[in-house]
């Protein structure tokens, strides 16, 4: 089919021939400019939800959006029946990919609805219906349709706790959800044949593959063993072209940075700071200078003031730990510590080690609730952040340098094993 | 009052405990690795693995055995926003 004939059958509401048993029959949404809040879109996206023919019956992979349910029926009913259909799979459960479901469910009632095991508890919640039959499953679980049949692959987090992939063996088709798409809405449909989208694929996986990089990971482990002859996403232009290219580019995407310009076993700090009189700057040089006397700690200090909060992201995806300082200005951090910790929200920083510090006038709330972000960004927060009041004393800046010390070894996990007493944190805390 | 204690072995960090603490009361406060999402059994972001005390611990409730099988969790793990200390030594870490 030329790209001219693809753009007049989408037109017209037909089916997409990607090989005699397989069909894309989704729907374009060319007039969306801001998806899931988070992500913009310059042209719109695509719903993509395929058909795969067996001799023994027909499977449904994912639906669309609600409102274009019309268009996704439309397209079904010229390739199939509705009592053909012994299967629907849906890789991801988000409203975007099951909008149609429940009609489709009542339409095809003897399909069998398929999904991974960790859908389960999110189903009801999403559709609303009470005793819904499905099927829970697993890497390794599969599908007899005869002459076809279809494997799943357990890709979790990608990027909802439910997300899967599904393998057409006999055609080296992998169905894949959300993984390798993008918002861009294009009517010639395939990567061959559409406008450059590396735009829009680069963004996609920004925003809502790398805070999963781990399980970005293990899917791909998962999947590059695959012979593939096409990757069929739930959004934006069918790989069918070089499909392999856009799994390096994940692998790409998701391998540590900055790993090689870092020695074995060296751990790297950052220090972030932000300082109007120059009492919190104080405070950060010497809490850095202490920090980096610490055998195997590589150190950096930067001033928030001198930065794109966007740029530091990159950094920060890799180091091992994060230190912020600010003053309290009107009884909270400055909003450059908020948008940096804002920023964490598209990286993975679990588990890495947190702390704060800062000069204050006379109420000095910043630290704490610097400390209280970091623990619900999931670093871990073993040491009270210093806070001094204004001017640091010689005093305080050896506090500094003491809390500079302990941060250091903490990250080296050189620090004495200690035995406290549960009372001790709950009154140290105030 | 039982007394027990915990310990977080990726940071070497013992607490003496009443019996009847969550984990998750003093995890955060110590610093420790283990990380929350939901803070009530659902999601499976607190998974720890108990390296020590197994049996000093509650019984995991029929819903955190699910959140656990669906994590593919070790026998040895539990959630450290549900699990409660009985009393006697216990030795956690993240999973
Ligand atoms: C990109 C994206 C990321 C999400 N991340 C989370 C999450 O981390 N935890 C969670 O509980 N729900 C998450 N959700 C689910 C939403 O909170 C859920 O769909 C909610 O019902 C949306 O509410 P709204 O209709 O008011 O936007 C996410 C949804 C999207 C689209
Ligand atoms: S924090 Fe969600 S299960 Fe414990
Ligand atoms: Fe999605
Ligand atoms: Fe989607």
């Amino acid at each position: 089919m030329s790209p001219k004939a693809v753009e007049h059958a989408i037109a017209d509401r037909r089916p997409i021939e990607i090989s005699p048993r397989v069909h894309w029959i989704g729907a374009l949404d060319p007039d969306i400019r801001t998806f899931d809040v988070i992500l913009k879109t310059a042209n719109g996206t695509s719903y993509n939800a395929y058909v795969v023919r067996g001799s023994e019956g027909v499977a449904i992979v994912d639906t669309v959006k609600e409102e274009f349910a019309d268009d996704f029926f439309a397209r079904l009913e010229a390739v199939a029946a509705y009592d053909e259909i012994r299967a629907i799979v849906i890789n991801h459960l988000e409203p975007d990919h099951t909008g149609a479901l429940p009609e489709l469910m009542q339409r095809a009632p003897q399909a069998r609805l398929y999904i991974s095991f960790q859908a389960q508890l999110m189903l009801k919640a999403l559709l609303k219906r009470e005793n819904l039959e499905f099927t829970p499953v697993d890497t390794g679980d599969r599908i007899d349709l005869g002459d076809r049949s279809l494997e799943f692959l357990h890709t979790p987090y990608l990027h909802w706790p439910d997300t899967q992939c599904t393998y057409l063996r006999e055609e080296e088709i992998l169905f894949s959800g959300d993984v390798f798409g993008c918002h861009f809405c294009d009517p010639r449909l395939f990567n061959d044949t559409c406008g450059d989208f590396r735009f829009s694929f680069e963004y996609y996986y920004a925003h809502i593959m790398r805070p999963f990089r781990e399980y970005v990971l293990r899917a791909l482990a998962l999947i590059e063993p695959l012979p593939l002859q096409v990757i069929a996403p739930a959004h934006g232009p069918i790989l069918r072209d070089r499909p392999t290219a856009y799994v390096g580019r994940y692998r790409e995407l998701a391998a540590p940075r900055l790993k090689r310009e870092i020695f074995p076993g060296e751990k790297t700090l950052l220090i972030f700071y932000i300082s109007s009189y120059g009492n919190t700057a104080r405070m950060a040089e010497a809490i850095y200078a202490a920090a980096q006397e610490i055998e195997g700690v590589r150190a950096s200090l930067y001033d928030l003031t001198g930065g794109e909060t966007n740029s530091f992201a990159d950094l920060l995806e890799e180091a091992d730990g994060l230190v912020l300082g600010s003053p309290t200005i009107n009884g909270d951090a400055v909003k450059p510590i908020w948008d940096l910790l804002s920023s964490l929200t598209v990286i993975d920083m679990k588990g890495k080690l947190g702390a704060a510090f800062g000069s204050f006038g006379w109420s000095g709330e910043a630290v704490r609730m610097i400390e209280d972000r970091l623990r619900g960004l999931k670093l871990r927060v073993p040491l009270q952040g210093v806070r001094v009041k204004l001017i640091p004393t010689p005093e305080e800046i050896e506090e500094c340098r003491q809390f500079g010390r302990a941060l250091g070894e903490e990250l080296m996990g050189r620090r004495a094993n200690r035995v406290i007493d549960m009372s001790e944190l709950l009154s140290s805390n105030a | 009052m039982a007394k027990a204690t915990v310990t977080f072995a990726d940071i070497g960090v013992t607490v003496t405990v009443p019996a009847g603490t969550r984990i998750i009361e003093i995890s955060e406060k110590v610093g420790a690795g283990i990380t929350y999402g939901c803070r009530e059994g659902d999601c499976g972001t607190c998974i720890m693995k108990v390296v020590e005390g197994w049996d000093n611990l509650t019984e995991p409730s029929v819903l955190e055995g699910k959140v656990l099988r669906d994590n593919y969790a070790g026998k040895h793990h539990r959630l450290a926003c549900q699990a409660q200390v009985l009393g006697g030594d216990i030795a956690v870490k993240p999973a």
